[in-house]
């Protein structure tokens, strides 16, 4: 079952189109991981599902709706979005980031009532961030920063969660730690995740479902057998892969790799 | 067992209040705040080439009799002005409070992005071609000006490659300010208006009537009445872009409004003061630091605390050397500039 879908979209800038006619189907309830190289416009479809880009051509669909028609808020109330550049105002306490994701289910002036307080205490526990709650949010560590941004999105309350390569600049642990946390929500909550990630076993050994792109259009997608491939690897990234199998997940990954002679 | 869940229910309360210490503080400081400028503006209608004592000021505020030169003084001359001082000081402090909230820039003041030199040029005009225009029309073009301003300053700062960084805007800001400040006094020269428009570069709400401040309460009243409205979704905004959208905030219609309200603010405040810097810049950072990063708070202290400022700067103005007064500007300047400096060698990084 589908809960995204993304019809023949182009996004661009005037003239310049980075994603030209592509459409996928987000599965519900999966991992969904976009791979790709730099500038093959991976970022730009996600901001495009996210409506923070206006797509030129073809729409994308929320449970059947086109997005754009929908209320800004109620989209808000079924997806949340974590960009890639996400840096808190200076003095912000970790309590304070969180509760602003409460945003979208406030009327008026904004207090917090009851149900508010569950949903961000319930972030702030299930990021493992309780003991840092009060704390301002530039004394925290990058992996804790990046855990506080997935708690305010989860306070959203939504069953999508659409993140921008969540892991970057976090340290090999804290990249696992962000996505074992992502996995844990995704199968004991059911919620549908939607990524973008750098590192290829990661999005391998974590996401049901992948989608590989390359100048601006679908490569290939399905599950990562048939994404992770050594032939798919070549035409997306140009690269000769000697591939593995992840001994945690089974799922195929690349030991390691070396650029093509003839590579542009 | 009772009294460890107890124990523990008392942690959690206590954890609440600690939570909650950004609200507490605000309502202080927006109390002691109030009360200050209450005392700040009594002592200010005191002070004087004439001197009053606060029991005078008490009694021509609330039992006015006309006979008495002294409440006459305090009625025609000191209360318009020091009314008009605070009203200055609090527009320009929550039209910088704005700026910084939507664009995220620390330096984001409508003295240091253009919109008070714009405001300012488009008077100098006025002077010039229309003389006699009345003050109705006079704040109309004020507003006008300070949207040239702040269009200009956008313009040339995002031609550069590599975007609008804070830093950029500022300059651009600086060289937009100078090129509208000297085309002013060119103006002022060239049709010998310097007189009209010696006050308003200097910056001195010396010249506040009642008929001034009755053309611009309205204004004032209702930008600051959006100003709270938007106050929320500003502390969203601030949040960065892309987090606000995702958040279900329609951005764009937030910064426009915001913007309508910041032109008002400024170009008000300029057409009483002239261009005076650097309130909208100090203000809402003291205030941040003390109420935290919520701009419902951010903005209603920055409107006490503004008003404080400029009253208090007015007070020195004219105390220092009677029976000169020193522009308020260049007091404002002597704690603006190296704040400014402060701010700048942090490097301008985002809010």
């Amino acid at each position: 079952m589908t809960v995204l879908e993304i019809e023949h979209v182009a996004i661009g800038y005037s003239s310049t189109l980075i994603v030209d006619d592509l459409s996928v189907a987000i599965p519900k309830g999966q991992i969904s991981t976009i791979i790709g190289p730099n500038g093959c416009g991976k970022s730009t479809l996600l901001k495009a599902v996210a409506r923070v880009l206006r797509t030129q051509d073809g729409a994308v669909y929320l449970d059947g709706k086109a997005i754009h028609q929908l209320k800004t808020k109620e989209v808000a109330k079924r997806m949340a979005i974590l960009p890639q550049t996400a840096t808190a105002p200076g003095g912000l306490t970790v309590f304070e980031l969180v509760s602003y994701g409460r945003f979208p289910h406030q009327t008026g002036f904004g207090t917090l009532r009851k149900e508010d307080y569950e949903y961000i205490h319930w972030a702030i526990d299930v990021t493992g961030l309780r003991e840092f709650s009060d704390r301002p949010i530039e004394a925290l560590s990058g992996g804790q920063r990046q855990r506080v941004w997935i708690a305010m999105a989860l306070a959203q309350g939504t069953d999508i969660l659409i993140l921008d390569e969540p892991t970057t600049y976090l340290d090999l642990a804290h990249q696992l730690d962000i996505l074992l946390l992502l996995q844990k929500l995704n199968k004991e909550e059911g919620r549908t995740i939607v990524m973008v990630l750098h590192d290829l076993n990661h999005a391998s050994r974590f996401s049901q479902f992948m989608i590989a792109m390359r100048d601006g259009q679908l490569v290939v997608n399905g599950n990562p057998d048939e994404v992770m491939t050594k032939e798919n690897l070549q035409k997306v990234f140009n690269i000769d892969a000697t591939m593995a199998l992840c001994p945690y997940s089974n799922n195929p990954i690349c030991l390691s790799y070396q650029l093509y002679e003839n590579a542009e | 067992m009772t009294t460890s869940a107890e124990a523990v229910e008392g942690l959690g309360k206590l954890e609440e209040l600690q939570r909650r210490s950004h609200p507490v503080r605000a309502v202080v400081a927006l109390i002691v705040g109030l009360i200050t400028l209450i005392f700040a503006i009594g002592l200010s209608i005191s002070f004087g080439a004439a001197d009053i004592s606060l029991g005078t000021v008490w009694t021509a505020v609330f039992h006015f009799s006309p006979d008495l030169t002294a409440h006459q003084i305090i009625r025609d001359i000191r209360l318009p002005r020091v009314l008009g001082a605070a009203l200055v000081g609090g527009c320009f402090a929550v039209a910088g409070a704005i700026m910084q909230g939507m664009t995220r820039n620390p330096l984001a003041d409508s003295g240091l992005l253009g919109l008070n030199s714009g405001a300012a040029f488009m008077l100098a005009v006025c002077f010039a071609f229309f003389p006699g225009l009345p003050y109705m029309f006079l704040i109309l073009w004020s507003f006008v000006g300070a949207g040239l301003g702040v269009v200009i300053v956008y313009g040339i700062g995002s031609i550069a490659k590599g975007g609008l960084t804070p830093m950029r805007l500022v300059l651009a800001g600086a060289a937009v300010s100078a090129l509208l400040g000297a085309l002013g006094e060119g103006i002022a020269l060239y049709y010998r208006i310097g007189q009209d428009l010696a006050f308003w570069y200097a910056g001195g709400v010396s010249g506040t009537k009642w008929y001034h401040l009755q053309i611009l309460s309205p204004w004032i009243l209702v930008a600051m009445i959006g100003a709270l409205i938007l106050s929320r979704s500003i502390t969203l905004l601030s949040l960065g872009e892309e987090i606000a959208i995702g958040l279900g905030q329609r951005t764009g219609v937030i910064k426009v409004w915001g913007m309508i309200v910041v032109l008002i603010l400024a170009g008000a405040a300029v057409s009483v003061v002239g261009a005076v810097g650097f309130v909208g810049l100090i203000i809402p950072h003291i205030t941040r630091y003390i109420v935290g990063h919520d701009y419902r708070w951010i903005i209603s202290c920055s409107l006490v605390y503004g008003a404080l400022l400029v009253v208090l700067a007015d007070l020195f103005a004219r105390t220092i050397n009677p029976p000169y007064e020193v522009p308020i500007g260049a007091i404002i300047a002597f704690i603006g500039v190296p704040f400014f400096l402060y701010l700048a060698r942090k490097g301008g990084k985002e809010l």
